[in-house]
């Protein structure tokens, strides 16, 4: 076996301006036949049981105290509920941010120079600043309740959040519509405009239904980053899957040999959640490239 | 020439007996580089005129300012009486009557080949839908394109999306028609079917403005050809004369060059 073949290096990567044996001296090259790590469901699956199953070993002390599997299966339906919530802010806050970013994006190509700085201020600054303190400064700076035409209307910690959320979904969604129309070559624009197209019809009928295939996989993306940002919301106290697991892990006396099981059970529902969407997006990339 | 009141249609003054265009004195300039340096001439209805001339002598640029896709630096450009360089022009009054063809086609690549062409006169023109779908369907028999009407841009030859283009500008029923070097990027054997459909369009009478480096299509299809150099119109007349006793050496010099 030559030395080339233990490191890894191909011998047929290697130029001839270099007469050397030494591996070290040779070009890095990776050795063919080593696809890339890909996870399946199957081994987010795998994980979580090898944590359930082996921790229970860790248990033997207290051995009037119920096995943490018992703990995860008692729980599972209250911290579910917390999942649903989870689910529930993170869609919420994608629609908001969605209907949002177009109008912002769009106004960043807007003719005005005016509104297009004012839009391209306002997506930096939502873009380039911590997901949590945009939440807490929604949490704190809006009104536990707000009157519309002597209507009362309370605003639960949950839907504050959303808000919160929505902005920076706003910007990235913004920055997508954008990036996503300045990839149309101009030329489509031209020859809208030669046939008397006004700029708003151009922009439309012709520019955005011919991008909105190219906007899907990073919408997508930013939809699997605010469902796993959602539980930054337990540190504003909102009552969600992270909030719930810390209140089940005091309610059965802290015990730490419940810590992972418990996160560990929140672990693997976000990751069923997203890693079907990851996918979903890589898949979708690859088709719109092709075509 | 009589100016336009503002809110009347814009060629009100215009007569057919007056030149369609009317180029005077037209300069253009990006940042400190003068591509047109006073280009002057007339364009007859039914007329059919190419402009020839080396790379970068701002034949493109010229015809892109007949629909002011480009906006000039001094001068006046009239389409039918409308004052192309006038600060308050009604750019989409003017591009009702001026079509224009492009070297890339330009066909909108989510739209099958009839929609591309019914697009403009429905939502431009606010035209009834039944009556611009039977217009487009006889438009594209006549670039010989029938049974190519679902086909999409990208299941098209460059030939056949050329020839889309062509029928999709004269849906407008435009009054002059802009082809700027619209075989260039087309292979050899797709070239003549293009060059097929423009001729008929000149033959049946309507104004052509034609950025071309077909010399020999030139020669059979233009009424008067324009031979432009560094921003400038250096030699002009009817082909016969024109490619026969050429006067001015960059002239020849080109024509050895291209024959």
């Amino acid at each position: 076996m030559s030395a080339s073949d233990r490191t890894g290096l191909r011998a047929d990567v290697r130029p001839e301006s270099c007469p050397t044996d030494l591996p070290v001296l040779l070009p890095f090259a990776l050795a063919e036949g080593h696809p890339p790590a890909r996870l399946r469901p199957v081994h987010g699956w795998l994980l979580c049981g090898v944590a359930v199953v082996t921790f229970p070993a860790w248990a033997q002390g207290a051995a009037v105290a119920p096995s943490p599997l018992d703990v995860v299966i008692k729980w599972a339906p209250l911290l579910l509920t917390g999942f649903a919530f989870n689910v529930a802010i993170s869609l919420m806050a994608m629609a908001i941010g969605t209907f949002a970013g177009i109008g912002l994006g769009l106004a960043m190509l807007a003719e005005g120079v005016v509104l297009r700085r004012i839009a391209w201020s306002i997506t930096q600054v939502f873009r380039n600043v911590p997901w949590l303190v945009l939440l807490f400064f929604v949490m704190f700076l809006v009104p536990f309740q707000v009157t519309v035409f002597g209507l009362r209307v309370p605003l639960p910690d949950w839907v504050k959040a959303t808000f919160g959320f929505s902005l920076p979904v706003m910007a990235n969604v913004a920055e997508i519509v954008r990036g996503a129309v300045r990839s149309v070559p101009n030329t489509q624009w031209e020859a809208a405009e030669s046939l008397a197209f006004t700029r708003r019809q151009t922009l439309w009928r012709i520019i955005l239904p011919q991008c909105a295939k190219r906007m899907l996989p990073p919408w997508m993306n930013v939809y699997a980053l605010i469902a796993m940002a959602t539980v930054q919301a337990s540190i504003v106290g909102v009552t969600e899957m992270l909030t719930l697991t810390a209140q089940v892990h005091a309610a059965e006396g802290g015990r730490p040999e419940l810590f992972a099981p418990l996160y560990g059970f929140a672990m693997l529902c976000f990751f069923l959640y997203c890693y079907p969407i990851d996918r979903l997006t890589a898949v979708l990339e690859r088709r719109f490239e092709t075509r | 020439m009589m100016p336009a009141p503002p809110d009347s249609d814009p060629s009100a003054g215009w007569t057919p007996n007056q030149p369609i265009v009317r180029l005077v004195d037209v300069h253009k300039s990006f940042g400190t580089f003068e591509v047109l340096k006073g280009v002057s001439f007339d364009v007859r209805q039914g007329e059919v005129i190419c402009i020839i001339g080396p790379s970068g002598s701002g034949k493109s640029t010229l015809i892109r300012c007949v629909n002011a896709l480009v906006p000039v630096t001094a001068g006046s450009i009239l389409v039918e009486g409308i004052e192309v360089t006038d600060p308050r022009l009604d750019k989409l009054a003017l591009r009702r009557k001026v079509g224009m063809v492009f070297q890339q086609y330009n066909l909108f690549p989510h739209k099958t080949a009839l929609q591309n062409v019914m697009m403009a006169p429905i939502h431009v023109l606010g035209q009834d839908r039944r009556e611009v779908e039977a217009r487009a369907r006889a438009l594209l028999a006549k670039v010989r394109l029938a049974g190519k009407e679902d086909a999409y841009p990208g299941e098209l030859s460059g030939g056949q999306q050329q020839r889309v283009a062509i029928a999709r500008s004269l849906a407008m029923r435009p009054d002059v028609m802009l082809f700027d070097e619209v075989t260039a990027a087309l292979d050899p054997e797709t070239v003549k079917e293009v060059l097929v459909t423009i001729r008929e369009l000149a033959e049946e009478g309507m104004t052509c403005m034609l950025v071309t480096h077909e010399m020999n299509f030139a020669r059979d299809v233009a009424d008067h050809i324009y031979f432009t150099d560094r921003g400038v119109i250096v030699e002009h007349g009817p082909p016969a004369t024109f490619f026969a006793s050429a006067q001015d050496e960059r002239t020849r010099r080109f024509l050895s060059q291209v024959l």
